[in-house]
């Protein structure tokens, strides 16, 4: 692959051909202020944030869609610059209503940050002289009409990476919306894992809470083999959501539906809580001990009486590694039986 | 899988065969459409059911159920009568190619056509777009697998792809995809009736003295233990008298329902460590509460091979516990301690006994994860098998001939009847089916059926039917739809209230004792 140089503010810098010129300005350690661009995501070019002036040229460009080329000197930060990024913004803030208080996503919220990073002080809302309607996505994800900035990467996102297209955009300018189409959306959540803004939240979980009073535990998902890497938010001992980074795992912070919505039965209120023993035919509650008492003598009994191939064992494949050498172990070492299997043919 | 997910991107074919990837594996098929929109890929789909990815596709086959095997060989048959196959790869790296190949002989279009259904011409368009592709990819599920010829299916995957010199290369390789989020895990780990961890047979004497060194036992029985559709069997005939069982729920996912009952009703203890009390844990003895994935640390294997961590989360509800603290007091109750019981401790246990995995620990895996075999603790893991060599020197072909299915549609049967999973729930139900959330997409059991056989039966979509198969009936809503075949009928078993199991049969495949969910015939009427 050939090489290309070019000047970014003064740094030389060498790139493979075809490297755009924010990626270019990345790897010489140029952050350029972006809001519509998504890493998993091609150009979309609706923001005009990472606008950069190249020499020469009369008008800036989009750096996170224009190609790098040799001896091109580029600007990413003048005073002309930050004047147009500013009028840009504002342009879009102007309809955002400032109802952060109760929007699921501040304090994450590219919006807010690029609002600050770039110093925006007085911004007059102008409420839409339409309204635009309030309506669900899905049944799983809600769509707040007057939160969206109409960046275009939901649609991207549906169309490109999963190959659906069920997000589109209607209407123009003002009126502008997006719409779902509910027979071709699969509830993936792909459009809320790249939306910047509050437009699109999860309209599941009971609880909330504010993104930095939440944990997140990095792990991997339950379900099938993918192997999907993904943080459960955790407040107040409870998994209140999912969320998943684009650089952690094979699947690029993309989810199933199962994988982001999947996890109320872990708090799920029918959750088994004490030991139970049959009595009269019946369930009881009982103690761990007497549980633990009953299942080894019982095991120790057959085992003694009837031979150790009496028992058998069914390891699972929901459990881990550790609990799986476990479990044969004690099939094999305690028992004394290979009778030890697991759902894999099913 | 031999291969990396990601290698897709590196293929020129994708061949799906039985995996409705779309559908179960859907982060998989992000890959395979990134590969086919944007490193044009090409798509072969070998399916009864016109799934997803057949909107995909350049070529469908759209063969009959269980009919795999002919197919691959008629597949064979032409690539080694267009002389398509890899011979060099072949000369160096295989052995069994004039077996194979005297055995595909009589497989020609005109007789597999006869089998699967598929055209002649399609047989050879399929034949020619995967043998030219260089490198093709095989992607495979429980379409493959569940059959009573589910190992022969599997060879006859890995034949085609030798045949065209298509292992241990990037971007081609057989690639089962992996159903559970650990079951290549608990395979590895040994829970087989007929290995140790890291596949060390149980045969073996020098296995057997290795493990009953460490684990300071006698020693251990020379012979394999029973499968898991063998113990509820040995339930019923008073050979097994108890079973444990930890995070599974047979009597929804194993085949012919009563069957199982009536071999847990055989025995004199039962024992279910579970998260919910299950349609199993239900008729148990004893239940003892366990921790789900977001309660405890660990590891977990994915259909790369690739060994990723599990972190805790949250605390367990109520009293439930770790299951490897119940297996250790259990086992200290019986006079056996457990030396290692927490998780990471077990791991190191884990990488002295099974090589594969000597060179996995903790510390290399907390910023991602590595795929085994992994020997020591410089090496890098194998993303992909069998590069330059086979893992047991030659690669071998098998000639596999034909077999029909146990259980073929006749007069007072007719429908062929599968069984799969759908997209909003997983397996039994048991984590999917608790909450809200998947339940709104997907809140009771749909049966699938084509258009034409419905007007044949006067079946409007929406209407509930009866299924009934030699071993019992259900009730279930139908929905009419193209995907199914004619003559076929389609049900996931995520449902206890409409168990798809209440139909299956229990007839095994006779190596790997997995039963033929794809295929069990049924009869079908509007219910009353």
């Amino acid at each position: 692959m050939s090489m290309v140089r070019l000047t970014i503010d003064g740094s030389e810098v060498e790139v493979p051909e075809g490297t755009t010129i924010l990626k270019a300005a990345e790897k010489a350690g140029i952050r350029i202020p972006t809001l519509c661009y998504h890493k998993r995501l091609p150009p979309i070019e609706s923001c005009n944030m990472c606008i950069v002036e190249i020499e020469g040229e009369k008008e800036p460009v989009n750096s996170c869609a224009a190609p790098v080329s040799n001896g091109l000197v580029v600007t990413t930060d003048s005073k002309a610059l930050h004047e147009q990024r500013t009028a840009n913004l504002k342009k879009i803030l102007k309809h955002h209503p400032l109802d952060c208080p109760i929007c699921d996503r501040a304090g994450e919220c590219e919006l807010q940050d690029i609002v600050y990073e770039l110093g925006i002080e007085d911004v007059p809302y102008e409420p839409r002289k339409v309204k635009r309607d309030d309506t669900y996505s899905t049944s799983l994800i809600r769509y707040w009409a007057d939160r969206c900035i109409m960046c275009g990467r939901c649609v991207t996102a549906c169309r490109d990476i999963k190959q659906i297209g069920a997000i589109e955009i209607q209407g123009e300018e003002e009126n502008a919306r997006i719409v779902v189409d509910p027979d071709k959306c699969k509830s993936c959540g792909e459009c809320l894992m790249v939306c910047p803004t509050g437009a699109l939240t999860e309209n599941l979980s009971r609880y909330k809470g504010r993104p930095w009073l939440v944990k997140r535990v990095q792990t991997t998902c339950t379900y099938c083999g993918c192997g999907c890497q993904f943080e459960l938010n955790v407040l107040d001992n409870r998994v209140i959501g999912v969320t998943t980074d684009v650089d952690t795992g094979v699947n690029q912070g993309s989810l199933c539906v199962k994988g982001r919505f999947g996890y109320e039965f872990i708090g799920d209120e029918s959750r088994l809580k004490k030991p139970l023993i049959k009595e009269n035919g019946a369930l009881r509650e009982a103690s761990w001990e007497e549980a633990l008492d009953t299942v080894a003598e019982k095991f120790k009994a057959i085992r003694d009486q009837h031979g150790p191939d009496n028992i058998a064992g069914l390891t699972s494949a929901k459990c881990t590694n550790e609990e799986n050498f476990l479990f044969q172990k004690f099939m094999r070492a305690v028992i004394g039986t290979n009778n030890v299997d697991h759902c894999a043919r099913l | 899988m031999t291969n990396p997910i990601s290698n897709v991107l590196k293929s020129e074919v994708i061949l799906a065969i039985g995996t409705n990837t779309t559908d179960n594996h859907p982060i998989i098929a992000n890959y395979m459409m990134e590969a086919i929109h944007q490193h044009g890929v090409e798509l072969l789909v070998a399916d009864p059911r016109r799934i997803e990815l057949v909107d995909y596709a350049t070529l469908w086959l759209r063969h009959n159920p269980g009919s795999d095997v002919a197919l691959i060989n008629g597949l064979m048959h032409i690539i080694i009568k267009e002389n398509l196959q890899d011979q060099a790869y072949i000369d160096e790296r295989m052995e069994g190619f004039e077996e194979l190949k005297s055995c595909v002989e009589k497989y020609t279009p005109e007789y597999v056509s006869s089998i699967t259904g598929i055209s002649e011409e399609d047989l050879h368009a399929a034949a020619r777009l995967y043998a030219k592709a260089d490198p093709a990819a095989i992607l495979y599920t429980m379409g493959i697998t569940q059959h009573i010829t589910g190992t022969d299916n599997v060879k006859s995957c890995a034949n085609l792809a030798m045949l065209c010199g298509n292992v241990g290369k990037e971007g081609g390789g057989v690639n089962p995809l992996r159903g559970q989020n650990n079951v290549q895990g608990a395979c590895d780990m040994g829970g087989l009736p007929n290995v140790f961890p890291g596949y060390q047979a149980v045969t073996v004497d020098e296995a057997r003295k290795k493990f009953a060194d460490a684990w300071q036992v006698e020693g251990f029985p020379s012979t394999p233990g029973l499968t898991v559709t063998e113990m509820f069997s040995g339930g019923e005939t008073g050979q097994v008298k108890a079973i444990y069982v930890m995070g599974e729920n047979p009597v929804l996912s194993d085949p012919d329902k009563h069957h199982i009952e009536k071999g847990i009703e055989g025995l004199e203890f039962f024992v279910v460590q579970d998260i919910f009390l299950t349609e199993t844990a239900k008729l148990a003895d004893v239940v003892l509460p366990a921790t789900c994935f977001a309660e405890k640390n660990g590891t977990v294997v994915n259909t790369e091979r690739k060994v990723q961590r599990v972190r805790k989360a949250v605390e367990p509800p109520g009293e439930a516990r770790e299951d490897t603290w119940i297996i250790s007091e259990i086992s200290r109750r019986m006079g056996y301690t457990m030396p290692a019981t927490t998780p990471e401790k077990i791991m190191e246990e884990i990488r002295l006994l099974t090589p594969s995995y000597k060179g996995i620990t903790y510390k290399r895996i907390e910023k991602g994860g590595i795929s085994w075999p992994c020997p020591d603790e410089d090496h890098p893991g194998t993303p992909v098998l069998h590069v330059g060599k086979f893992a047991r020197g030659k690669g071998l072909f098998f000639a596999i001939d034909y077999i029909p299915p146990a259980e073929p549609v006749d007069d007072e049967y007719p429908f062929l009847l599968s069984t799969g999973r759908n997209y909003p729930h997983f397996h039994t139900g048991t984590m999917t089916r608790r909450g809200t959330g998947l339940n709104r997409l997907c809140p009771e059991p749909v049966a699938e059926i084509n258009p034409d056989d419905a007007e044949k039966l006067n079946i409007s979509d929406g209407e509930y039917i009866d299924i009934t198969s030699r071993r019992g009936s259900i009730k279930v809503k139908v929905r009419l739809t193209e995907r199914s075949k004619l003559g076929m009928v389609f049900m996931p078993f995520h449902f206890h209230e409409a168990s798809a199991n209440i139909l299956t049969h229990s007839i095994v495949d006779p190596v790997a004792k997995i039963p033929e969910f794809k295929v069990s015939a049924v009869k079908i009427k509007k219910a009353a």
